[in-house]
């Protein structure tokens, strides 16, 4: 890369800090200059998001019909998957897989409700009725 | 308290942290592409069974940590490295390093980094930075990615250093344990021995998913993205290859304009034409790697997606693979004058 194709197409970061590349001068000699983002990437962060959101509506719909449990949806919603949802619930992974059917989400004590509501960061109200 | 710390950008947050702290440790000559050359940073891999985020699993770059290890052993400066149970012990210990005058690297998560905008919040855990002080409840930060230096409130250090999942940091700290001077003489059996081992990581790995192999690999599998996944999915994957390679960290094109940058600096202590050669190799393998980036963009974004197009896209890795291959293979032949 040439120093002057060094991509200066705002994206979100770009906002907040340029980022450094490392490009070569006129004479081939390497040095760094600040890029505001590219939009080959910016895009391809677009396209993350926008699977995020498509699992989201997805996890909301099955919850509707009463095949998941509202766990699901809080999941995808904060970005998580199983494994990150037992680590920071202090639940085993099966238990989280349990959680997630929607007739054994029915039958959970406040307490574990409680657990999953602090790490989505909604109340247990809220949890119940996907209503964040 | 505020310690007397130089805050500086860089490319990627690993050899940013491993810059800055060598350098507040006296060792003048070392530079960000020097501390990525050293740790053998540049790598491959596509690991197949195992899915990040829904996509495939890729890197450009060596195992999170590594390449402060192996900067810090090349140099011959004893490492501290530090994990943690409990999260008080994690802010005691902190401190006390703080207290002693030492800034320290910590490994963190992104998710619940406040100073990253939303749309680079992942849960992803091998982030890199360095606290170098406390003022009030703020913990004074330098994240090397960013053009200044930041802060974060005492929950929120703590909460990005005990993110949990894949690579979980555990409250992990690290620092170099000396402060000494570093000779040239060193330097230079230090980028001599960070270069063979990168040939060693990129050519001799057996199995098909690291090194140059890997990269054919991967070139394999996207012809096969399109009939397998469908158009959607493959789109997805593609997007996710091109975040690993450009996302911030890397210099642009997946590292390989860091290596370059490091085979010219390289120059400077052992004087032989070859490295010149070898790193405008290594220029045009980056900005092949761009091209496909391109190429993929293009697909991802529904202009073009026929299968002619991830031929494309498989050729330009092929085309990458090859140059790679012969740069490293040149690069095992130098010969070192004693």
């Amino acid at each position: 890369m040439k120093k002057e194709e060094i991509p200066q197409d705002l994206g979100a970061l770009g906002k907040i800090t340029g980022e450094v590349c490392y490009a070569v001068d006129e004479s081939g000699k390497y040095t760094t200059a600040l890029s505001n983002g590219w939009e080959v990437k910016s895009s391809a962060l677009e396209v993350a998001w926008k699977d995020v959101e498509q699992r989201i509506v997805a996890a909301r719909e099955k919850v509707n019909k009463q095949q998941a449990s509202p766990v699901l949806y809080f999941m995808e919603l904060r970005v998580m998957d199983i494994t990150i949802v037992a680590a920071y619930t202090g639940f085993w992974k099966w238990q989280v897989k349990k959680h997630l059917k929607f007739a054994v989400f029915q039958k959970l004590p406040e307490s574990k409700l409680a657990k999953y509501a602090a790490l989505f960061e909604v109340s247990v109200e809220e949890l119940k009725t996907m209503s964040a | 308290m505020k310690l007397d710390f130089q805050h500086t950008q860089a490319a990627h947050c690993e050899n940013g942290v491993t810059t800055s702290l060598l350098r507040h440790h006296g060792v003048n000559q070392i530079t960000e592409p020097l501390a990525f050359g050293i740790g053998s940073g540049l790598f491959f891999i596509y690991i197949p069974f195992m899915k990040i985020n829904n996509g495939p699993a890729i890197a450009f770059r060596t195992q999170p940590g590594l390449i402060f290890k192996r900067t810090c052993r090349a140099l011959d400066i004893p490492v501290e490295r530090k994990k943690f149970r409990s999260e008080k012990e994690a802010e005691h210990i902190l401190m006390e390093c703080l207290e002693a005058g030492q800034p320290v690297g910590c490994q963190v998560g992104v998710y619940y980094l406040t100073y990253f905008p939303k749309e680079y919040r992942f849960h992803f855990n091998a982030h890199n930075l360095i606290v170098y002080g406390k003022e009030e409840d703020h913990y004074l930060i330098s994240d090397p990615v960013m053009e200044m230096a930041t802060s974060l409130s005492s929950y929120e250090l703590q909460r990005v250093r005990f993110a949990k999942g894949a690579f979980a940091p555990r409250g992990q700290l690290y620092y170099p344990k000396e402060k000494h001077a570093v000779t040239n003489e060193q330097m230079k059996q230090a980028i001599r021995s960070g270069i063979k081992r990168n040939v060693r990581d990129m050519l001799h790995i057996p199995g098909p998913i690291a090194g140059v192999s890997g990269i054919r690999f991967t070139a394999k599998r996207i012809r096969h993205w399109r009939d397998k996944l469908g158009p959607q999915k493959a789109g997805s994957y593609l997007a996710q290859l091109v975040r690993m390679q450009e996302e911030i960290g890397t210099g642009g094109g997946g590292f390989r304009f860091i290596y370059g940058a490091f085979l010219q600096e390289a120059y400077a202590y052992h004087p032989l034409q070859e490295l010149i050669d070898i790193s405008s190799r290594f220029t045009r393998s980056g900005d092949i790697w761009r091209s496909a980036a391109v190429q993929a963009a293009g697909i991802y974004k529904g202009r073009i997606g026929s299968q002619a197009d991830f031929n494309v896209m498989s050729d330009y890795l092929y085309a990458a693979a090859d140059i790679e291959k012969q740069a490293f293979q040149a690069l095992s032949k130098i010969k070192w004058p004693a």
